[in-house]
């Protein structure tokens, strides 16, 4: 399996605070990789760091082969890393159309298009007109998660799209995953959800105040394992 | 009665065009130029000064200083004004208000205290009779018209164009819009640089209409200011309708006692401010 992504000894600070403890992680083209941990862990700290909203050292981050840590997000979005933002982040000024259009800026080649976004979540293309922060939460994940795909990244990031979403939306909307993986998408999902996260991934990380506590196959770990390394316990 | 009314509508139209720019920028970056009646008065001796100096034709002059404008809002919005925005308002309110002070004593030591006119020959008195009793002034149609021409303008270009999308895009999050490959300090310049020529067609227009002189800043700014609070800030036709509230009040107040106009002007923006602190047509935009 060819690399794609690699982070080394990365570290991260929100001011004098130390978020992130030297994280090393791999992903490899068209793997699936879920990130959980509790809160205040550094995961979300983690995927910002990859894509430039949190500063980084410049070498503690490899993406094909070039490092790209600390370069401004709006160029690490032209190379192939998009993210789907904690909370999801949608322009409330814009409609649904026009905050997947803004995803689409970097005009980048790829399968994502706004036909091909349609016709995975038929009730945006219903809703397309509305404001995109009137949908329900469930909806404006899927609008996130549209805006990120139109960038046509090589490597989607996706924090915690779970949050704050009933049970059976968040089954709805991990039901579209495979569509996405299967354009050959490399994908790393932050997860509160363990089940969630284990059931969809095929690798996992836990990170425990601002380290790995526990890497490996996503089926290799049993329930006791991960609580240790979860809560540290 | 009816008199009062149209005159003040008239001079809605010009507050709207005092007004426009800065309720663009103030709309898409949360800056307030104190610099904005200013730079009008600015554009307004850039126009005297490029026809004294080529001997052009005025209207000429006056469309080649718009160009100019946009050119100088983008550099100034670029190399100076973005690296005053943040959190905290005070250092864009002290950067605009510093430029005031330099744009005043400019314009005092180049162009001296006296006042002046752009001279446009007969079309500054004409006028046009409308019914028995009316007569209206040919140039405060036209301005009211660019007035309401431009808010329009401005409306189908935040609504409808890929630029108001990106506008609105980092109005509402810098970060999320950089995220998507934006460059906030690109569309930041671009907003300014739209909003300086707005600023220099209000400048050409006040200074073919009546006389400038370098310390009319200010009261221009209060004016643009009050009718952007009054109308709610960000939206382009409330900025428009605050602005013909102002007017009219001014003229109701003028007709009243010639020494009121203004001062029941500041009397509805104070009004305002008590009592819908967010404006009377927030958040139309888009």
């Amino acid at each position: 399996m060819t690399r794609l992504l690699a982070t080394r000894g990365l570290q991260a600070f929100y001011g004098d605070a130390q978020a992130l403890f030297g994280i090393d992680f791999e992903l490899a083209k068209g793997e699936l990789v879920a990130i959980i941990g509790s809160n205040g862990a550094g995961k979300s700290t983690f995927l910002k760091c990859l894509t430039g909203l949190v500063r980084a050292p410049r070498t503690a981050i490899e993406f094909k082969g070039e490092a790209i840590g600390g370069i401004p997000a709006g160029e690490i979005v032209r190379r192939g890393l998009a993210l789907v933002p904690e909370g999801r982040r949608l322009f409330p000024s814009l409609s649904v159309e026009e905050n997947l259009l803004m995803g689409g800026l970097t005009q980048r080649p790829g399968p994502w298009n706004l036909q091909r976004l349609y016709a995975l979540f038929p009730i945006l293309a219903e809703k397309r007109q509305l404001p995109a922060t009137s949908l329900s939460g469930g909806q404006q994940q899927m609008v996130a998660l549209g805006r990120a795909l139109m960038s046509n990244p090589e490597v989607l990031l996706c924090d915690e799209l779970s949050l704050g979403l009933a049970p059976i939306v968040i089954r709805e909307i991990y039901a579209a995953m495979p569509a996405i993986t299967g354009e050959g998408m490399t994908v790393v999902i932050v997860e509160q959800d363990v089940t969630m996260a284990q059931r969809v991934s095929q690798r996992i990380y836990c990170l425990q105040e601002g380290r790995v506590s526990l890497q490996g196959r996503s089926d290799a770990f049993t329930r006791e394992q991960i609580s240790q390394a979860y809560f540290g316990l | 009665m009816i008199e009062t009314l149209v005159q003040g509508l008239l001079l809605g139209g010009l507050y709207t065009l005092f007004a426009l720019g800065q309720s663009l920028m103030f709309g898409v970056m949360r800056l307030t130029n104190t610099a904005q009646g200013d730079f009008i008065i600015l554009a307004a001796f850039a126009a005297i000064g490029g026809i004294a100096l080529t001997g052009g034709a005025p209207g000429l002059v006056a469309l080649a200083v718009l160009p100019l404008a946009f050119g100088f809002g983008y550099a100034l919005q670029r190399y100076v004004l973005n690296g005053t925005l943040g959190k905290d308002p005070l250092p864009s309110l002290v950067v605009t208000f510093g430029l005031s002070i330099v744009i005043q004593n400019l314009l005092l030591e180049v162009f001296s205290a006296d006042p002046r006119a752009i001279e446009i020959g007969g079309l500054a008195t004409q006028g046009v009779e409308v019914g028995d009793a009316l007569s209206l002034g040919v140039l405060p149609l036209v301005v009211l018209a660019v007035a309401v021409a431009a808010t329009a303008a401005l409306q189908w270009l935040f609504a409808h164009t890929a630029l108001g999308r990106s506008f609105r895009a980092v109005s509402d999050d810098r970060e999320i819009a950089e995220l998507m490959g934006l460059d906030a300090r690109k569309v930041y310049a671009l907003a300014t640089a739209i909003a300086f020529v707005l600023i220099a067609i209000a400048g050409v227009l006040q200074g073919m209409r009546t006389t400038v002189s370098p310390s009319d800043g200010p009261l221009l700014l209060l004016f643009a200011f009050e009718a952007v609070i009054i109308g709610g800030m960000g939206s382009f036709w409330g900025t428009l309708a605050g602005a013909m509230i102002l007017g009219l009040t001014q003229q109701i107040g003028f007709r009243l006692d010639p020494g009121w106009g203004i001062w029941f002007g500041h009397i509805v923006f104070l009004a305002v401010l008590v009592l819908r602190p967010q404006g009377l047509f927030p958040k139309t935009k888009g």
